[in-house]
């Protein structure tokens, strides 16, 4: 059982006003809030040793080495990869797709086929389109029911002798659905295609492991679980990782440099060019630590329940539709009100201090599918109250009110 | 009359109410009376960008004068178009493109002025004042 009040205290920002009413954050599929502990750990940094990596010699950089190393050590048991430098730091999922989708460059030729789910987000299409026309590929699309959920059928239809890659979410950030990623894995993996799992939304709510899964590469994004912006992880299998080229040339990827010729270093160093954010990193594996010490058996149990509480409550409202499966769906509730814009009715929440997502969530293929211009969407985490939930209801109630 | 006396009876309007909900409840009836643009030229052409719903303006000279016509799917977006087509629609190009927008700050609806907020308001008005420096080229 979680103490949700104790939890509550580690987050500052659950504790302001925003319009003159108590802050109900229900953004967190868009960003996560950061505990105090996290929120300490990047005050420290900067406070005690702040200073490059990977090449001075003085005492601070060596402490700034220790510790980023330290976090991707601590990212590496929490997915349960094999290795250590299988964690590739990034800015973030969209960049950590972008350096596989630019690696496939070289690999593809003309006529090869990957696949992408229907109900993906825009950085896990975009990137693809570009690699599609970059090596005259084909992009073909895994159909989704009017569930919301993934036709597994089509998948083994559309898997062929062509089919070198598959791409899907893990968890959809626009109607929560999680995907049955071990089941797509394994099919994608008799016809010898590989697979790249987007995890952004599922990272806040389920612990992946990467052995178990045999995922060939996961994507993560710090700000979805706590921690700060701008920092998240590529994991790719190591004999991927060396079979795919450098994405970005620079500082710190190298291993010898002359104007003839460059070396590149091993991994993980070949894909982190450049100074990264040092900061981010060691912020993110005590992120890890925090959500760890909280247990996500009990955050994916707390967080059913409020699932199911306001999937309740806000059913009750006339008029107001759920998009997206009824089972296997993480904590996210994406809706519209009969007759009433998404737009509306964010406007109105957000009068009475109630953050939600309005809109296409990144995924206009979906909004397409259900002809709709956007959702709503209240996305809970494991901070978040019964009594929220409460005043989210209360507050969609006064908006169709005022906009009907 | 002029754009600023009409921009001062919307303040006057809006200074009565007490507190938000009362002035996007009146916000909400002033869409409903927005003189809606016809359907001919309800095109891609015509949206504005960057705005979350859609939003849809025609302009028109009748005579010396300017006149705007939208429609937006949102109905709160709707309220603000029509409070901004109230102070610029049957004016002179010239002046519309002279006019300021403070008014809309005085109303209490300054949180919609952010360039950055979604639902477009600063392109609408860069929007009608195009279609004015426009329709001025053309009076010349």
């Amino acid at each position: 059982m979680l103490n949700i009040e104790k939890i509550r205290k580690d987050f500052p920002i659950l504790h302001r006003e925003v319009n003159g009413r108590p802050l109900v954050y229900l953004d967190n599929a868009a960003t996560s809030q950061t505990p105090q502990q996290v929120i300490d750990v990047i005050v420290d940094y900067y406070q005690r040793y702040n200073a490059n990596i990977h090449r001075g010699v003085h005492t601070l950089s060596q402490e700034a080495t220790d510790a980023y190393e330290a976090a991707r050590i601590k990212i590496q048991k929490h997915f349960n990869a094999q290795k250590a430098y299988e964690i590739i730091f990034t800015s973030g999922t969209t960049h950590s797709i972008n350096l596989v989708a630019n690696g496939f460059s070289s690999l593809l030729r003309k006529g090869d086929e990957i696949l992408v789910s229907a109900m993906e987000h825009h950085s896990n299409i975009v990137p693809w389109q570009m690699l599609c026309e970059r090596t005259g590929a084909v992009l073909r699309v895994i159909p989704m029911s009017d569930e919301g959920e993934l036709v597994i059928d089509e998948y083994h239809k559309l898997l062929g002798p062509k089919t070198k890659l598959v791409f899907v979410n893990h968890v959809s950030n626009a109607l929560g659905t999680i995907n049955p990623i071990k089941a797509l894995i394994n099919a994608a993996h008799k016809i010898g295609a590989a697979v790249l799992i987007d995890g952004a939304q599922a990272a806040p709510h389920v612990k992946a492991d990467m052995q178990a899964l045999d995922v060939d590469f996961y994507t993560v994004s710090a700000h979805k679980i706590c921690g700060p912006t701008g920092v998240g992880v590529l994991y790719g299998k190591e004999e991927w990782l060396k079979k795919l080229p450098p994405y970005q040339g620079g500082g710190e990827m190298i291993a010898e440099v002359t104007f003839e010729k460059t070396t590149y270093a091993e991994l993980p160093h070949k894909f982190e060019a450049g100074t990264p954010n040092i900061c981010g990193g060691i912020a993110f594996g005590a992120a890890i630590d925090y959500m760890n010490a909280i247990g996500f058996d009990a955050i994916e149990t707390y967080e059913k329940e409020l699932l199911a509480y306001a999937t309740e409550k806000l059913g009750q409202i006339e008029g107001l539709k759920i998009y997206g499966p009824k089972r296997n769906k993480a904590s996210v509730i994406s809706f519209n009100i009969e007759g009433i814009h998404p737009y509306d009715i964010g406007t109105i929440l957000d009068k009475l201090g109630i953050a939600v997502r309005t809109g296409h969530h990144c995924a206009q293929p979906i909004m397409d599918f259900y002809k709709i211009p956007g959702t709503v969407r209240a996305s809970f985490s494991f901070y978040n109250t019964k009594e929220e939930v409460d005043t989210l209801v209360e507050g969609v109630k006064k908006a169709k009110n005022m906009l009907v | 009359m002029t754009i600023q006396t009409i921009q001062e009876e919307i303040v006057d309007e809006f200074s009565m109410f007490e507190d938000w909900m009362q002035r996007y409840e009146y916000m909400i009836e002033l869409g409903k009376s927005l003189p809606i643009i016809a359907d001919q030229y309800k095109t891609d052409d015509n949206i504005i960008k960057g705005c979350q719903s859609k939003v849809w303006v025609h302009a028109e000279l009748d005579h010396d004068k300017l006149v705007f016509t939208a429609d937006s799917d949102a109905i709160i977006t709707k309220g603000i178009i029509a409070i901004l087509i109230r102070a610029f629609s049957n004016q002179k190009p010239q002046d519309i493109i002279d006019a300021d927008t403070n008014f809309i700050d005085e109303i209490g609806l300054k949180e919609h002025l952010s360039p950055t907020r979604a639902n477009g308001l600063v392109s609408m008005i860069k929007q009608l004042k195009l279609y004015a420096v426009a329709y001025q080229t053309q009076l010349n």
